[in-house]
């Protein structure tokens, strides 16, 4: 608090800081700089990406590994538009990150002026919430509720639209204790009657399935969602967001669901005459064809945003609000209970030891399961960020996941190229832990240039390249979809990633033979800077099991398969 | 089923743009939208009539809740509200025709609000069914233009909306 005026550009630093910001991830331009002038003599550590798509990719990673609102900052029109795809991604995945863009001078505004773009307009859809400041003396109170909206209820992203003069004009700054937002109360309190409803449809049921989304993770409800599991005897599969939630080790842990989940986690969920929702939204990508979904189940749906119920699917029991204190207060209606669930929990262990997760291995060749499992082996603890396609579901599968924030992985929208920012967002936000991008030479390839953010800020990730020199995933659909068409997904001898990590002044791996693996991560987990690895596997591995888009999730391909 | 909508939002620029371009992106049909300033200048009111069953009904509300800016929605059942419209038609008229058309007016309880040596301006107020009536009456004297409001819809009785926001 202070009486001298000061400009717009210097207040936003003091917003920030009290909001607990530490650090940003932007790219300077025209307009903002007012701002990087006053970030240059400010403690707030600012990691200077090399596209601005990286910027909010790196926020995003940042938030889901720490936990905190991430924050990304670009400039006008392309700047700003730069943005686009990683707020999208915040969006579908409910990320709280507060993306700050440059604008014009209000009096320019609408003419079309140099890097001129309606980034509020732009960003409507994919936005929580947006602001355009046009008074430097709303600017408090917009910083304080973009965060308290970014943060809370489902999290999600709030871009702020600074124009140039906002950031020059002065005023006389405080800084606002509360927000009053009359048409938003993310914090309702639950139904207990519901949850009491609910602990009686548990103890009705017998054979009970727990299907744990990414707001399991997001409400930090894992030990919650444990105590739940070990008293009803319930198996818990997750979404891929999800992973990390229960423990992969729980002998109640079904794993993944879905597209591609274990044929044990569709199958139980196929069978199941209770499915315990916790923040999950019944994506396609875990119901397949939706009519033919958990057809005997009763459905419990705990989320907390209420526009998720009865979307996809028909719910029995909705119970909307924050899934720790919903799961508490139902842990605590069914302390002292009979569970019914053995021979249902027998049935699964049968169908474990039937459909285990496998691939052949090769002496000759890298399967790249088998690079995860050694990835796994080598550094069980680490945080695993992946790109998407192929490799992320090879590492969904054959990782072991136990802890909630140590997968972080482009869900909703699927954006290639998210990895590798992100992993540099996480590294950053948890700096004593190992990072690592399991990543495709697809998707690398999308936002490769941040090896020089990684290089100049001495960020240490290890990209951990599944480089089958194809577009994946897309490949593997047209083997089995499209008559083995492979209409432009060859993307072999394109680039030598060695060389490339070696160009940035970085470090190149290159592995060739299943044998040179272990080796060449323990070298990559002792090196002092980021590293690439390629790991050149075998080029026509598909992810199985796999369920044919539209098909019901019990309706799997093996491998061998063709549609 | 037609549901009539009253909502509350934020008189601030751009909130019709998030309320409308919610409607266009998930696939809901606005059948008619109007919105105007309450009692208080804070606040807008937009009555959307969108057409839906229950379920679709329950998306668009926990949809709208979700937007910031909006800060209660209430649905206005027919045998419990009441609502208008507004229609301005342009209809052919010389010396022959009107006298017929002032009368056809008259039993709508319509006003002629203009008049030229060849049109007759006609504002019409009431439910949909009313407005559609006087345009088909006036059809056969050559209809030149029509413009319609959004309908607007009130609470029978001592019923208001968003009593605690005013």
């Amino acid at each position: 608090m202070t009486d001298t005026p000061i400009s717009g550009a210097k207040a936003l630093i003091n917003c920030l800081k009290n909001e607990g910001v530490d650090t940003i991830f932007g790219y300077p331009g025209g307009v903002l700089l007012p701002l990087y002038d006053e970030l240059y003599d400010s403690d707030i550590n600012h990691i200077l990406v090399r596209h601005e798509q990286a910027g909010a990719h790196a926020a995003d990673g940042y938030a889901r590994a720490t936990g905190k609102v991430g924050v990304c900052l670009a400039t006008s029109g392309p700047g700003a538009t730069n943005l686009v795809t990683g707020i999208a991604n915040a969006y579908m995945d409910s990320v709280p990150i507060v993306a700050i863009t440059g604008q014009v001078p209000t009096p320019m505004i609408g003419n079309d002026a140099f890097q001129e773009a309606d980034i509020t307009g732009i960003t409507l859809p994919i936005t929580k919430h947006n602001y355009l400041v046009r008074d430097v003396n709303d600017l408090p109170w917009v910083v304080k509720e973009a965060f308290y909206i970014a943060s809370t209820g489902r999290p999600g992203p709030v871009l702020i639209d600074l124009p140039k003069d906002i950031t020059t004009d002065e005023f006389e700054f405080t800084y606002p204790k509360n927000t009053y937002l009359r048409g938003y109360h993310p914090d309702v309190g639950i139904d207990e009657d519901a949850v009491k409803r609910a602990a009686a449809m548990i103890l009705d049921s017998e054979c009970p399935v727990i299907y744990a989304g990414g707001g399991a993770i997001i409400s930090d409800s894992s030990s919650e969602l444990l105590r739940l599991a070990e008293t009803i005897q319930a198996p818990v599969t997750t979404t891929l967001l999800g992973i990390g939630a229960f423990p992969q080790s729980n002998p109640l842990s079904l794993r993944m669901l879905g597209m591609h989940g274990t044929k044990y986690a569709n199958y139980a969920v196929q069978e199941s005459d209770l499915l315990i929702a916790i923040g999950a939204r019944f994506d396609d990508r875990v119901t397949g064809k939706i009519d033919a979904f958990a057809p005997c189940a009763k459905v419990i749906h705990i989320d907390t945003d209420p526009a998720e119920i009865g979307k996809n699917v028909r719910v029995d029991l909705p119970i909307i609000g924050d899934a720790k204190t919903i799961l508490q207060s139902l842990n605590s209606h069914l302390q002292k209970m009979q569970t019914m669930s053995g021979a249902w929990l027998g049935k699964i262990d049968a169908w474990k030891k039937e459909h285990p997760l496998s691939y052949v291995q090769s002496d000759e060749v890298i399967k790249p399961q088998y690079v995860i499992q050694e990835i796994y082996k080598a550094c069980p603890d680490a945080i695993i960020v992946t790109e998407v396609g192929q490799n992320q579901m090879w590492a969904a599968q054959y990782f072991q996941f136990e802890n909630p924030r140590t997968f972080i992985t482009s869900g909703g929208l699927g954006t290639m190229g998210y990895g590798f920012p992100a992993a540099i967002g996480a590294k950053v936000g948890c700096p004593d832990r190992t990072v690592i991008d399991i990543a495709g030479d697809g998707s690398f390839q999308m936002t490769s240039q941040e090896l020089a953010t990684a290089s100049k800020s001495k960020i240490k990730v290890i990209v951990a390249i599944l480089n089958n020199s194809y577009l994946g995933m897309v490949r593997q659909w047209q083997e089995l979809f499209f008559s083995e068409r492979y209409s432009y997904t060859d993307i072999s001898q394109s680039v030598d990633f060695v060389k490339l990590a070696e160009a940035y002044n970085l470090i190149g791996i290159r592995a060739e033979k299943p044998s040179e693996v272990p080796s060449a991560i323990s070298e990559a987990l002792s090196a002092d800077r980021t590293v690439i690895i390629d790991f050149v596997i075998d080029p026509m591995e598909n992810v199985f099991p796999m369920v044919p888009a539209g098909a019901a999730i019990n309706e799997i391909l093996e491998p061998g398969a063709v549609a | 089923m037609r549901h009539t909508l009253a909502v509350l939002v934020e008189n601030k620029p751009g909130v019709l743009a998030r309320v409308s371009g919610l409607f266009s992106r998930r696939g809901y049909n606005i059948e008619s939208l109007a919105v105007g300033m309450t009692e208080n200048p804070l606040i807008s009111r937009m009555t959307i009539v969108v057409e839906g069953d229950d379920r679709v009904l329950l998306q668009v509300t926990s949809q709208l809740s979700k937007l910031i800016d909006v800060i209660s929605i209430s649905d206005l059942p027919p045998s419990e509200s009441v609502d208008r419209g507004l229609a301005l038609i342009k209809v052919a008229a010389d010396t022959g025709t009107r006298a017929d058309i002032m009368q056809i007016a008259g039993i709508f309880r319509a006003k002629i609000i203009d008049i030229g040596a060849e049109t007759l301006v006609i504002e019409v107020t009431g439910d949909k069914g009313k407005i559609r009536a006087i345009e088909n009456m006036l059809g056969r004297f050559g209809i030149k233009e029509v413009v319609r409001t959004g309908r607007v819809a009130l609470h029978r009785g001592t019923k208001t909306v968003g009593e605690e926001y005013k």
